[in-house]
This record gives structure tokens, C-alpha cells and sequence, in this order.
């Protein structure tokens, strides 16, 4: 049964045959879609007709490589932009959450609290259309009352930002939460005691402590935010992210140069995920 | 430790703001946009018709139910699927081991939704990887489109929601005590009966968040759906961004949004009624 009691040859054999196939279905779709940026061929399929890296560095005018695909350079800047305002932003007002809802008491905490969970049970399509309808509604009323004309409240990269981060900070509240209910105040009150002021308390010695979760949440915000597309999709104006642009490239009929930019996806948050996971364990 | 109220205004201001502007205003606007409509005349006033399309429109509200049964049988897969797989992490693999197979779980969800689906698509195609292989194993002889039914979408809502399963399983696994297990050998339980008395019980508070977190993903998924399914598999949240973006009916589409937010709620509701649980208790 396990590790401690005894356990049939038959059992141990066959659970370790099902856990290797399960990990081969994990990662068939990924390791396919990698080996096939390297294929010298139109089409993202097998036949293997040999190595190439024209999916990546072709110039045209037949096969334009990834590094010479402006759009979806274009849209790769987009998302880095929109995951760096998102994960500062998110972090910013995440802390501030968890303070508040750690530390602080006043009426009606718990619903707020509840409030602050909701995102997590919001499907990302609903938010995504909430947010369209009350920018609208919010840009239409500024316009008649007085006239005024935001570009804020149209779908734009600034929409884009509010929408990820309107889910985002919930997350980033909770993992900067689980920290700070760690954190020994009787540190803080040491540092009052000899005479910090509030905010140099707050800054020296709270932040300080969750330096840590505070990094460990902004990663977990920029991949995050890198990576929506359900939220993402209503709210995009003229410049769209990377997945959105990839869906409407993967929608109408695909070339290898998706999976180019596929091997550069896996690649990057790999390595972002993987830092991200030695900071975490060397922190415990 | 007295706080002043500046310290106090300044977490509770920006949170307040977020929680006000981004999601409790957009969800109302939601809800009266939703009762609002032309009417003969083309005047916008207050209506029931948008409801009343749903009821009365069998395309509408068998969409609809179907996107939530098979929303419940993803659920019910990815629960079969990931309680095996906990349970070896958590119990029967040797510590070096767990700690790698876990981050190999991880790594393939930081990855982008999209890019995920498209491996699954080059791999089922018709002109995919697996119908080369087995064409070439001569398995088959000519090729199969495993791609674009119902079968293909659900493996891969269950392949993208996979993981917010496996994670709380395998927590709630790590804290149960082995010598319960030993002690129900040794009084000669069969592997069934520690199944159901010892390990599932213990393992309930891990079952219903990942349940929860995943029904959620598959019923509010667009990209999976949209892609993997075949023209008669319509998913309801295609159906909001057909009116949203196609239509440009808002009010027919606020409604559909309100409804399928309506449906997730009641049924997270349900959910952590039957198991005695509380949002705050699942969610950390």
C-alpha cells in the first residue's frame, strides 16, 4: 500500500508504469510541438525532412523566421509590457491587502475578505465582459455628462492591465498573506519600542521580512499575466498580446513558425518558473 | 499595537478601490445590462426578453447544459486521474523523487493555455504526429481526424485543469499520518476499506478545492473548446463571445454571462455545502 508496508511485485509495477505514462501525457504535446520548430518542412507534421532553423531565423520571402516576424515581435513586447505593469501593480496593491486583512480590524472585514476571494471563482470570460460593459458604460457617461474623451476606457493596453490585474492581486494577496502570518510582531513592536516611526517600521523591518513572497507572488503575476488569454481576449484593442495573436494565427491555419515561438515560450518560463522555485526553497 | 488611521486609510484605500471599481461595479453593470433591451420602437428599456431568448431558444439552454455536464464529467476524469498520481508523489515515491516529479508536474501549466492545445492539435490532427505513426506501424491505413469531437475537447480540458487537482490532493496526502494506513494493515483492512474509511475522508478538504477550481476552469474555458472541439461542440462561453464580438448584442450577452456566472456560483455554493466547507478555509 505504501512505502512502509509490504507491497505485491504486481502493484508496485504497474503503478510505476501508470505514473511514467502519465508524465509521457503530460509532456507529448509540449515535446512535440518543440522538435517540430526544428523540422525542414511547411507544415508543423511529421514527416521529419530534416533539421533547420529557418522557423527561426528565415528572412523571407517564403518562410519568414520568428526573429523576423514583426507581429508577433510586436505582440511579444505587448505582453512583456503588460506583464511588468501588471506584476508591479498587483504586488503593490496585493501587500497592501494582506496588511490590511492581517493586521488591521474594522467592520465588515469579512466581507471584504470575501470580496477579495471572489476572482478566484469568477470564470476569466466574465470578468473579461464586465470590465468591457463598465469601461463602456464608465467612458460613455464621462462623454455625455462632460464631454470628455478617455481612451482608458476603450479596449486598450491599459484595459488589458486592469482586467489581469483584477484577478491577479487576489492571488498575489494570498501567497503575500501566508508569509506575513509567519511574520513575529513583537520584531515591530521592538522597532517602535525604540523609536521607528510607523512607516519606518513598515519599511525596514515588515517588507524586509517578506521580501521573499513578495518576489516569489511577482513571478507567479508576471506569468500570470503572460499567459491569459480568456480575460485578455475582450479587452484587446489594436495591440493584441502574444496568445491572443497566436489563437487568431493557430484559428486560421498554422505554420511552424508557432512552434518556434512555442520552444521560446517553454524555454522562457521554465527557467523564470525554475528561478522562481530556487528562491522558494532556498527561503525554506 | 496602536496603528494610526493614515497607516490604516493607506492599505485600505487602494483595496478598497480594486475590489469597488474592478469587480463589484462591472458585475453589476453586468446584471443591469442584462435587463435592458430594445424594444419595438427602438427604444432601450427594461426587459425580461434576453432571459426569456435563453428559455425559449433550444440552441441557447441546451448549450448551456451541456457545457456544465460536461464541465462536472471533466471534473470527475481529472479527480480519477489525479488521485493515483497524488497519492504516488505523496506516498509511495522516495523523497528525492517527489521533490522532482513535482516540479515536472509544474512546469508544463506555467506554460502559455495556448501552446499547450496546440501540441495536442499537430499531435491528433489528421495530418498529425500520432495518426504518421500509427499509418507507418500500420495500425490503421488511412488517416483518422482524432481531433474536432467531443472526446478530444474533454481530454483536453482535463489536460489544462489537471494540475490545480493534483496540487491539493498531494498536500492534504502529505499531512495524513502513514501509521493510520499501518495501523488498518495491521488490523487487516483490505486496500478498498482504507480507501474509503482512511485515506478519501482524510483527503476531503483537497477534493473539493481542486473540484472546485476546476469545474470553474473547464466551464469558463474558451481557448480548449474553441480549438479542440468540433463544430457541433459549442461551448457556452462561445456562445457570450459570439454575442459580445459577433453580434454585438451586449444585453443578450450580458445575460448569457450572468446566467453562466450564476450556474459556477450555485454550484461552488453546493459544493462547499456538501462538504461543510468555507471559501476563506478552501481557498488558503
Amino acid at each position: 500500500m505504501i512505502r512502509s508496508l509490504p507491497r505485491g511485485r504486481g502493484y508496485s509495477w504497474s503503478f510505476n508504469a501508470f505514473i511514467i505514462l502519465y508524465f509521457m501525457f503530460l509532456f507529448a504535446p509540449l515535446v512535440v510541438t518543440c522538435v517540430l520548430a526544428f523540422n525542414n518542412s511547411d507544415f508543423p507534421s511529421l514527416p521529419w525532412q530534416g533539421f533547420s532553423l529557418d522557423w527561426f531565423a528565415a528572412r523571407g520571402p517564403e518562410r519568414i523566421g520568428l526573429f523576423h516576424d514583426d507581429q508577433i515581435l510586436r505582440s511579444l513586447l505587448t505582453s512583456l509590457q503588460t506583464a511588468v505593469c501588471v506584476s508591479l501593480l498587483s504586488v503593490a496593491v496585493g501587500t497592501c491587502a494582506s496588511f490590511l486583512f492581517e493586521k488591521e480590524n474594522f467592520r465588515f472585514k469579512g466581507v471584504l475578505y470575501l470580496l477579495m476571494l471572489a476572482p478566484l471563482v469568477i470564470p476569466g470570460v466574465i470578468l473579461g465582459i464586465s470590465l468591457l460593459l463598465a469601461s463602456n458604460s464608465a467612458g460613455a457617461f464621462l462623454d455625455e455628462t462632460f464631454g470628455l474623451d478617455f481612451a482608458v476606457f476603450r479596449p486598450s493596453f491599459w484595459l488589458v492591465v486592469l482586467g489581469q490585474f483584477s484577478f491577479i492581486t487576489t492571488f498575489v494577496t494570498l501567497v503575500v498573506s501566508a508569509r506575513l502570518r509567519k511574520f513575529d510582531p513583537s520584531l515591530e513592536e521592538a522597532a517602535l519600542n525604540l523609536g521607528a516611526t510607523q512607516f519606518g517600521v513598515i519599511r525596514h523591518v515588515t517588507l524586509k521580512f517578506l521580501r521573499p513572497a513578495l518576489i516569489g507572488a511577482g513571478a507567479v503575476a508576471f506569468l500570470m499575466s503572460f499567459e491569459n488569454f480568456n480575460t485578455t481576449l475582450f479587452l484587446v484593442g489594436s495591440e493584441p498580446t502574444l496568445p491572443v495573436n497566436l489563437y487568431l494565427q493557430v484559428r486560421d491555419g498554422s505554420t511552424p513558425v508557432i512552434n518556434a515561438v512555442s520552444l521560446l515560450l517553454v524555454v522562457g518560463t521554465s527557467l523564470l518558473a525554475l528561478v522562481n522555485l530556487y528562491f522558494t526553497k532556498r527561503e525554506d | 499595537m496602536p496603528r494610526s488611521r493614515l497607516v490604516f486609510w493607506l492599505f485600505f484605500a487602494p483595496v478598497l478601490l480594486w475590489l469597488l471599481l474592478l469587480i463589484v461595479l462591472p458585475h453589476l453593470d453586468l446584471l443591469t445590462m442584462s435587463f435592458r433591451g430594445e424594444n419595438d420602437y427602438g427604444e432601450m428599456g427594461w426587459t425580461l426578453q434576453n432571459y426569456r431568448n435563453f428559455f425559449t431558444e433550444p440552441v441557447y439552454w441546451l448549450t448551456f447544459v451541456r457545457t456544465a455536464l460536461y464541465a462536472l464529467i471533466t471534473t470527475f476524469i481529472t479527480f480519477l486521474l489525479a488521485m493515483p498520481v497524488a497519492f504516488y508523489i505523496s506516498k509511495l515515491a522516495r523523497s528525492r523523487v517527489r521533490g522532482a516529479l513535482m516540479i515536472l508536474l509544474l512546469l508544463p501549466f506555467w506554460v502559455s493555455e495556448l501552446v499547450r492545445v496546440y501540441g495536442w492539435m499537430i499531435l491528433l490532427r489528421e495530418s498529425g504526429v500520432l495518426n504518421f505513426v500509427m499509418l507507418k506501424l500500420g495500425l490503421i491505413d488511412k488517416p483518422v481526424e482524432m481531433l474536432y469531437n467531443d472526446a478530444a475537447m474533454i481530454m483536453g480540458l482535463v489536460y489544462t485543469s489537471m494540475l490545480f487537482m493534483i496540487v491539493p490532493l498531494v498536500s492534504v496526502m502529505e499531512s495524513l499520518d502513514d501509521s493510520l494506513i499501518e495501523a488498518a494493515h495491521d488490523l487487516g483492512a483490505g486496500k478498498i476499506a482504507i480507501w474509503r474509511t482512511i485515506i478519501l475522508p482524510h483527503c476531503k478538504p483537497g477534493i473539493t478545492s481542486g473540484a472546485i477550481v476546476v469545474f470553474m476552469l473547464a466551464l469558463g474555458n474558451y481557448l480548449t473548446p474553441n480549438l479542440m472541439g468540433g463544430k457541433n461542440s459549442l461551448w457556452f462561453t462561445e456562445q457570450i463571445y459570439n454575442q459580445f464580438i459577433a453580434s454585438f448584442n451586449w444585453n443578450q450577452g450580458s445575460a448569457f454571462g450572468f446566467l453562466l456566472l450564476a450556474l459556477s456560483s450555485l454550484i461552488i455554493w453546493a459544493g462547499l455545502k456538501l462538504t461543510g466547507q468555507r471559501l476563506g478555509e478552501v481557498a488558503s
